[in-house]
């Protein structure tokens, strides 16, 4: 089999549990949920300056309920030796990231489509700059989050504790993604500021990230 | 070995104690900021090692990766536990600088921010070391090391937009710039210093690193040659 149909009957296998189960939806969504209503009370959400500060809660809020979904990624193969069958196995370990990834990113691009009308709603939002915007700025933060984030979540799995070592990896090394999606999203709800520098900035983030991910990916895969 | 060890510790003593009168006595005061600005002399020094030996660590890890070569890997801890120890002087001196001279202890700006994840980000490679199941945390570590380095360049670029409130280099600045020749030369022998510093400390840990790696080794050997006996582990 070709990479691209490993990556799709793997991608189909993870989005057939996701379906039936519901686990990390479901546990992200409520995860947000809690978010967004704890914020609320640490200012008054629904004052006119709150869209400066919007961004960052939205991407605060969004990138620790993924840190939910993908802790959750490796966990699953790990029982019943799944993750080892797949080392022994031919395929090429890229096909298993890519699909873990794409699925990730499906995973939290359900739920920010599902919480950004409730964000509108709860902090009163209306975008002054193009609205259309806002979405290719989440898609390309959301695979800034999810590909490194797949990545740390199959490092961590060799630790102790690996719950708690993801974020600890995985948000220093976002920081500069975290600062790059916040900012475009404060300048396309303000209608002001440089949101093509962090846009752009964003997609090298993307590029090079990816390309390193892809590359190590099967040395992290095989690290005994 | 333990002869030249001792001799190197005895000169780098003397070049520190050397590098601590020039920049605390010898030294000429600074116009503006007064005897403040000496920290000078121990900031952009530790700044400088910091930085040197954090790209060490990226390059070993690269040839632990292709290699897998143990040395590289005992190498790479001891730059980066070392690089924080420096790293983590930097962020001390500047607020007690910028207290007095800005009055403020500290701003977001690009070089401090940078500076300050820099130092999370080593902080995150040391505590991945320090969990991770023995027998994989070289390769991890690895890893996690070549991206924390990626990261810097995004890191200086996405705080270059925020206003730089970091003094302009003082040296190769253009017109203007350059300093005192008693200052250089105190900042030189404090840099000097201060490198052979970090160069013994990183070659004592790399040594108790390589020790750490051989007991292992034997151990491990000793528990396959004889099944029955239980390690002491």
């Amino acid at each position: 089999m070709s990479l691209g149909e490993i990556t799709r009957v793997s991608l189909a296998k993870d989005l057939r549990l996701e379906w039936r189960s519901k686990d990390a939806i479901n546990s992200m969504l409520f995860f947000a949920l809690l978010v967004v209503v704890i914020f609320s009370f640490s200012f008054d959400p629904t004052a006119e300056e709150s869209r400066h500060i919007a961004g960052g809660i939205v991407w605060v809020a969004f990138l620790f309920a993924a840190v939910v979904a993908l802790n959750q990624t490796w966990a699953r193969e790990l029982r019943n030796q799944v993750l080892d069958a797949y080392r022994v196995s031919p395929a090429p370990a890229n096909a298993l990231f890519i699909s873990k990834a794409v699925g990730n990113f499906i995973f939290v691009a359900v739920l920010e489509a599902l919480m950004a009308p409730l964000f509108m709603v709860f902090y009163n939002l209306r975008s002054i700059g193009p609205a259309y915007q806002l979405v290719v700025v989440a898609a390309l933060a959301t695979w800034a989050l999810v590909a490194n984030g797949t990545f740390f979540a199959a490092m961590s799995i060799r630790t102790r504790s690996r719950e708690v070592m993801l974020p600890l990896i995985l948000f220093p090394i976002s920081i500069p993604a975290l600062l790059a999606m916040v900012s475009a999203t404060t300048a396309i709800l303000t209608g002001e500021g440089a949101y093509r520098f962090w846009v752009v900035l964003l997609v090298v983030y993307d590029v090079v990230f990816t390309t390193v991910c892809l590359l190590l990916f099967e040395t992290v895969l095989h690290a005994e | 070995m333990r002869r030249i060890f001792v001799i190197l510790a005895l000169l780098t003593f003397g070049l520190l104690s050397y590098a601590l009168y020039e920049g605390m006595v010898a030294a000429p005061t600074e116009q503006t900021m007064g005897e403040v600005q000496r920290i000078f002399y121990y900031h952009v020094p530790s700044a400088i090692t910091a930085f040197t030996l954090f790209l060490i660590n990226f390059a070993v890890s690269i040839i632990y990766l292709a290699r897998r070569n143990q040395k590289a890997d005992a190498l790479a801890v001891s730059t980066a536990e070392v690089g924080v120890v420096f790293c983590t002087v930097v962020l001390v001196t500047g607020p007690l600088w910028a207290r007095p001279v800005w009055g403020i202890w500290w701003t977001w700006d690009a070089r401090l921010t940078s500076t300050l994840l820099l130092w999370l980000i080593y902080i995150s490679y040391l505590i991945l070391r320090r969990y991770s199941t023995s027998g994989q945390t070289p390769v991890i570590a690895a890893v996690l090391a070549v991206f924390g380095f990626l990261d810097v360049p995004f890191v200086y670029l996405a705080n270059r937009l925020f206003r730089t409130q970091h003094p302009q280099p003082v040296y190769f600045g253009g017109p203007g710039s350059g300093a005192d020749p008693r200052m250089t030369y105190a900042l030189l022998m404090n840099m000097a210093a201060f490198f052979c510093f970090a160069a013994l400390v990183v070659w004592l840990r790399f040594r108790l690193e390589r020790a750490r790696q051989d007991f292992e080794e034997t151990q491990a050997l000793e528990s396959l040659l004889q099944p029955d006996a239980r390690s002491p582990r």
